[in-house]
């Protein structure tokens, strides 16, 4: 499970990180409301991420939780309110830096179509200007690391499958070694099957890693195997933020609501055993 | 068979006036690409310009090349020579379907790419040079092709202000009521235009991302 650490690498990975740090959190929202054409968003959001949890934001559509995720790489600035990142508010830095230091999954996944899988998963790194050798070395590492082979490299999206790509996304995210990683409903548009082994496999990376992860999903059953938080958001407010074994027994009716929707086929995280 | 009998007696002259069309095309192509796509992107970052510029372009569309080269005579500098003008004309029309064309083809790019490229901390220029234009890159040119083969067709005109070109056989023999004439001037031209369309068709397969 060891893990190269370059001397020079930007965000290098400590193992302190993967026990929840109890000072600062890594990403903090203070009273943020979003506005957008008249309609309100998000409103007096505060929330707390501590140091390499998933947090997991589920709610349904247009509950505000992509707009959420989009606040902490500053893809949407906040109307009122700061987002803090690290504990530097996100109005005070730069923004292309905030984003290459952020990790971004989302459910279209976007990979280039011009690029081949290679140079999409070197993304960052090679605009931040690594020199290739290190660059062509991380390929393969990140290659290992996300299941996929080799030879995959030199194919372009096109020619991959659903799930290789949404892997090959994972990768790129994770390209420049991020703190932080966002992803929005990343496994959303994949087979129940390919959907399984993607969660099993993110959830054993994260461990490995120790990524602080937000997660939005609409999904109770993912929120409950993947997340160490869930945050249930309803019409751009946070209604409560609960474990996962503390979320089925909850009496909120929003969460009550939820679980009553998904019926009894609940398992609170995973098979794997949460520490 | 006259007609290539004619083409061939002549062809020192023909050579002439199909070197002094390409000469008018090329260069008006080369400015409304130059103009055009820079406008065509301007105009898909930029919602609000979106409407005017195409509009312009639109509006200079409608107006008959006849009248407009005659618009542009008087124009102090352009006046002297009819080569400028008819430059400054063909550039003109060859406007709109090269910025219509950049505006669809940036348009055309996948959200969910330019999305990721964004959040991936892309700036707006490796953006627009990694992601944009490649991608719309094939777009772009089909609107360049376009724009050539009507140039070709339209700078025929321009030898009725005098600024040369294949048109001057074509006018000759009008007034001539000379078909012999009148072909060695429009053969040779739909000749450039098949070429033409054939060698951006080329050049865009040859450029086409992946």
């Amino acid at each position: 499970m060891a893990r190269k650490v370059s001397p020079d690498d930007a965000t290098p990975v400590s193992l302190a990180r993967m026990q929840p740090a109890a000072a600062s959190p890594v990403i903090e929202f203070r009273d943020v409301s979003f506005r957008v054409a008249g309609t309100q968003v998000l409103c007096n959001f505060n929330l707390q991420v501590r140091a390499g949890e998933i947090l997991v934001l589920l709610g349904r559509s247009g509950s505000g939780k992509t707009t959420t995720l989009k606040l902490v790489n500053r893809l949407v600035s906040p109307t009122n309110g700061e987002v803090c990142v690290k504990g530097v508010p996100n109005s005070r830095t730069d923004v292309i830096r905030l984003r290459r230091s952020i990790g971004y999954v989302i459910q279209d996944v976007g990979l280039f179509p011009h690029f081949n899988v290679a140079r999409n998963i070197a993304l960052v790194p090679t605009i931040e200007g690594w020199p290739a050798a290190r660059v062509a070395a991380r390929v393969d590492e990140l290659l290992r690391l996300t299941g996929l082979a080799p030879e995959i490299a030199s194919r372009y999206p096109h020619q991959l499958s659903g799930g290789q790509r949404q892997r090959v996304g994972v990768a790129r995210a994770l390209a420049s070694d991020p703190e932080i990683l966002l992803m929005d409903e990343p496994f959303g548009a994949l087979d129940p099957i390919t959907r399984d082994e993607l969660q099993r496999e993110f959830l054993s990376l994260q461990r490995r890693l120790g990524k602080t992860v937000v997660f939005v999903t609409h999904d109770l059953r993912e929120a409950m195997r993947l997340g160490s938080r869930i945050g249930l958001m309803e019409a751009g407010r946070l209604v409560t933020i609960l474990t996962p074994e503390e979320f089925l027994r909850s009496t909120d009716p929003w969460a009550a609501a939820y679980v009553q929707a998904f019926g009894d086929r609940l398992e609170p995280n995973s098979i794997e055993g949460k520490s | 068979m006259s007609v290539l009998r004619f083409i061939l007696e002549n062809r020192g002259q023909v050579l002439a006036l199909t070197g002094e069309h390409l000469w008018l095309v090329g260069l008006s192509t080369l400015f409304a690409t130059l103009i055009g796509i820079p406008l065509g992107i301007l105009i898909a970052h930029r919602p609000g310009f979106n409407k005017p510029v195409l509009a312009g372009a639109n509006i200079i569309q409608t107006i008959p090349s006849l009248a407009l080269f005659g618009f542009l005579l008087p124009v102090p500098w352009l006046g002297d020579r009819a080569d400028r003008l008819a430059i400054l004309a063909l550039t003109l029309y060859a406007l709109l379907p090269i910025i219509r064309n950049t505006y669809a083809g940036i348009r055309g790019v996948d959200p969910a790419v330019t999305e990721a490229g964004r959040g991936m901390g892309l700036t707006a220029s490796q953006l627009l040079f990694q992601v944009e234009l490649p991608l719309a890159l094939s777009v772009i040119l089909s609107g360049v092709r376009t724009a050539v083969v009507i140039s070709v067709g339209l700078a025929t005109i321009a030898a009725a202000i005098g600024a040369g070109g294949l048109g001057e056989f074509i006018f000759r023999g009008l007034a001539m009521v000379d078909n012999r004439v009148i072909l060695a001037g429009a053969v040779p031209a739909a000749v450039m235009a098949i070429l033409a369309d054939l060698g951006v068709g080329w050049l865009e397969r040859r450029l086409q991302p992946r």
